[in-house]
């Protein structure tokens, strides 16, 4: 219809428009300035996940991470949030498996109060036993939330199913009875220990000056040591299912049964990991959610959800499908499913469908790293994973080499459809 | 920047925005149509006749405008709320021409074929049973149909199960083509182009599309509420639920700002931005009196920009060894504190410094940009926004007092309670 401008890499991050400093007690600095911007995103990470909780404990980390700005050597609680709020700032810390993160957002201007409440939730909380029990109180009726929604209960008992003995088999935010076992002492030897900044990564993205903000980041964290700081303990081995393993799991009073198919996928370094990625798009996602939300969802009518996700990460996390189907059609949309996965894992993917996911996978990485955080994010994968910082430039070739083979190579290898999880959750059946 | 705002012969309001700061452009396409245009026995049509939308025409067939959007890389979706339906596809710029053809044709040439037809109510009737899941969407229903006698904004958007299952195929295409006319939408877009070439594809791509009758309401006019209302739901879970509601003004209330600022105050900045997210509400009024005194575990206001007046309502998530009556009663004590006390101008600075931030956050994404645009439209003119900051701003100590002691009367509310049966979850495999 008209000319416009087509895609070009300039405005995509790369080594020469992001900045990498080393603090020299380890801390990476990553900083893309965005002129358009009136505000910066401040995100990171720090090797201290639930991998780190004992078995007794669990949701110990998550618990810490949740704790640090609940009062400071330097504010309490109500002056934090007053500092951020007052200037329409937010910020938070969040625990993962293996990593804890943080992540903010501000008016340029206020990027040092950002930092200044990152610094002191990293080296000075204080763990008020008042402000402990609030937040404890918060985490149990979050649990009992989950308790009553399938879909968090349909994942809790997936994630037992194939991981078993793995810790990813562990639920990260713990269970009533280790919450409720955690002490304030607790919470500050986990924090002792493992928080440090061996293995931290700082990103910045806004309306700044990238120099500026590296100067800003070593005034605040350059001084922190923790000689102690442990390693993350190793992920061992997983061993694959022997054979396909079911569960379900009754929710009395439920409308809906939320089920979930899959098993333990490639890591985000593994080889065959861009394989496996654009193999998942064309099994639940491009398009309204790829072949199985063509066969469930538009065809059977039988869910108003069903796609497909590949977790990738550090570890094996889940290759996984799922939906949220009337509790009557639980058992069509199971076989519907296990359909699509035989002829995922036996057929070459078309021509067709392969570029397709090609194509949307190159031409939506703009609409990607449009936003701050967006881009912050870009980066924390650039630093997690040592993808290059010319990585979001190089990626469309990256794509563009994948082979049908490939993909069904990563199918058959990471899905055999014998020894898949089924996990369900819903009402009774005698209810539905 | 300007907006490029005009009507073409046929109705059709188009908002244009030039930013040129990525080559992103996001197009929107809004239909003034939602449950308040729903009588009884068609409740969720407007949102189920937004499914069909993605079910085809003769010229872009089932199946393939998701693959040619995704092919694009862009991303698109649609939703249905009370007062209207939005389609929008965010796309990279030199890709825009594909979701335009679509959107023009689809406003009047879907298909509506029976078996999409049949096929759609399972997968509605799915996603309604997926909300059922939720104590607070069965307690939402209760309170939404105790707040209203007559408007239809006693129904939730989905509808009632009962007409999920009943609407034919005729009765959703009746609708359809009753309130899909050019004169009854709004094309908003927002992003990498020149307005006035644009201007000149929407013209031929819409302008061709003849004008409609304009469509008859049922929207009523709802009598001013009486007295307090009490509703008590039962479900499964531990957890207990509190939702007060109250009778609300319409956006284009002069007290529309002043109830913004109190609501703030009271639980924290609402978050205009459908694509970026909000700030934490921990130094509120509530949140300081309920969750700080272990009488509830999270509180949150919320305030909506609507057509007729509609509910200005807050959530308590009660504290597990706490009752509701003990949470209800914490938050009639703030309630009566702004009554009788009006706030310092500092926590109103507060306010509009904290509006100002959230109004940063969401103009850096082209998509939220292009939302904006079409959504003040619909309710009032986009100048709403513009000079909502300066509205903000200009709202003054007792005002915000004057409509605390107006719009949050008990006799202006209904008091949901979702009350947990205690039934323990368990294994049968």
């Amino acid at each position: 219809m008209m000319a416009r401008a087509a895609l070009s890499l300039s405005s995509i991050p790369g080594g020469d428009d992001i900045t990498r400093v080393e603090l020299a007690n380890g801390i990476v600095v990553l900083v893309r300035e965005n002129p358009n911007s009136l505000s910066v995103t401040l995100r990171g990470y720090l090797p201290a996940g639930s991998l780190f909780d004992p078995d007794d404990k669990l949701g110990l980390a998550d618990f810490v991470a949740d704790a640090l700005m609940r009062g400071t050597a330097k504010r309490q609680f109500q002056a934090i949030y007053d500092s951020l709020e007052s200037i329409g700032a937010s910020f938070g810390f969040s625990a993962g498996t293996h990593t804890a993160g943080f992540g903010g957002k501000s008016l340029a201007e206020d990027l040092p109060l950002l930092l200044d409440i990152l610094n002191e939730g990293l080296r000075a909380p204080l763990f008020p036993t008042d402000q402990v029990e609030k937040l404890r109180a918060q985490l149990l009726t979050g649990l009992a939330l989950r308790t009553q929604d399938t879909r968090d209960m349909a994942s809790l008992y997936f994630d037992q199913l194939v991981y078993r003995q793995h810790p990813y088999a562990r639920a990260e935010d713990g269970y009533p009875e280790t919450i409720g076992a955690i002490t304030i002492d607790d919470l500050r030897g986990f924090h002792r220990k493992t928080y440090g900044p061996r293995g931290m990564l700082v990103a910045v993205v806004g309306g700044i000056n990238a120099f500026t903000a590296v100067e800003q980041v070593r005034a605040a964290l350059e001084d922190w040591t923790n000689p102690d700081q442990p390693a993350l303990p190793e992920l061992p081995d997983w061993e694959a299912l022997p054979a396909r393993a079911y569960k379900r799991h009754d929710i009395p009073g439920k409308s809906q049964s939320d089920l979930i198919v899959g098993t333990a996928g490639p890591p985000r370094l593994s080889p065959d990991f861009m394989a496996a990625s654009l193999g998942n798009n064309i099994l639940g996602r491009f398009g309204l959610m790829g072949r199985v939300g063509d066969s469930v969802r538009e065809k059977a009518g039988l869910a108003y959800y069903a796609y497909s996700s590949l977790a990738g990460g550090s570890g094996p996390g889940a290759w996984e499908v799922a939906a949220g189907v009337n509790p009557a059609n639980e058992q069509k949309a199971i076989d519907l499913i296990f359909q699509e996965l035989q002829r995922f894992t036996d057929d070459l993917v078309s021509e067709e469908e392969l570029n397709d996911s090609k194509s949307n996978y190159i031409g939506s990485m703009p609409l990607s790293l449009e936003s701050n955080g967006g881009v912050a994010d870009a980066l924390m994968n650039i630093e997690r994973y040592q993808l290059g910082l010319d990585f979001y430039r190089q990626y469309p070739s990256l794509v563009q080499a994948v082979t049908r083979e490939e993909i069904r190579a990563a199918a058959a290898k990471h899905l055999p459809v014998n020894k898949l999880a089924v996990s369900v959750a819903g009402p009774p059946r005698a209810e539905a | 920047m300007d907006v490029l705002k005009t009507t073409l012969s046929n109705g059709l309001n188009v908002l244009l925005k030039e930013i040129h700061t990525t080559p992103i452009i996001s197009h929107w396409l809004w239909v003034r149509v939602g449950s308040r245009d729903e009588p009884t026995g068609l409740t969720g049509a407007s949102h189920w006749v937004e499914h069909m939308q993605f079910k085809g025409t003769p010229l872009f067939p089932a199946g393939r405008l998701d693959k040619d959007i995704s092919r694009d890389g862009g991303f698109w979706n649609a939703m249905t709320y009370i007062d209207w339906t939005a389609y929008f596809s965010t796309m990279p710029a030199d890709k825009i021409d594909l979701p335009m053809r679509l959107e023009a044709d689809r406003l009047v040439h879907s298909n509506f074929d029976p078996q999409e037809v049949a096929a759609e109510r399972t997968v509605i009737i799915s996603e309604r049973q997926g909300n059922e899941n939720n104590p607070m969407f069965l307690l939402d229903q209760d309170v939404q149909s105790a707040a209203f006698e007559k408007h239809p904004y006693k129904h939730e958007v989905i509808g009632d199960m009962a007409d999920l299952q009943s609407m034919s195929r005729e009765d959703l295409y009746n609708h359809y083509k009753r309130f899909y006319i050019p004169n009854n939408a709004v094309l908003a877009m927002a992003g990498d182009f020149d307005s006035q070439l644009m201007l000149d594809s929407v013209r031929q791509l819409y302008e061709a599309i003849p004008a409609g009758p304009a469509p008859a309401r049922v929207a009523a006019e709802e009598p001013a509420p009486q007295e307090e209302r009490r509703v008590v739901t039962r479900g499964p879970g531990e957890t207990i639920f509190v939702k007060a509601a109250y009778r609300s003004v319409r956006a284009t209330h002069p007290d529309f700002s002043a109830l913004t600022v109190a609501d703030s105050l009271l639980a924290g900045p609402s978050n205009l931005n459908m694509f970026s997210g909000g700030i934490s509400n921990k130094t509120s009024r509530l949140y300081r009196h309920l969750v700080d005194r272990d009488l509830a575990v999270a509180v949150s206001g919320g305030l909506q920009a609507t057509i007729d007046p509609f509910l200005y309502d807050i959530t308590i998530v009660v504290h597990p060894e706490r009752k509701a009556d003990e949470g209800i009663a914490a938050l009639d004590e703030e309630i009566a504190r702004l009554q009788d006390k009006a706030p310092k101008a500092e926590e109103l600075a507060r306010a509009v410094k904290q509006a100002q931030a959230l109004f940063a956050y969401g103009s850096e994404s082209i998509t939220n940009q292009a939302f904006w645009l079409g959504f003040a439209e619909i309710f009032d003119r986009y100048a709403w926004f513009e000079t909502y900051l300066a509205r903000l701003a200009a709202v003054t100590p007792q005002d915000v007092q004057r409509v605390a002691q107006t719009y949050l009367r008990a006799e202006r509310r209904v008091l949901g309670v979702y009350q947990p049966d205690g039934r323990p979850a368990g294994d049968d495999a």
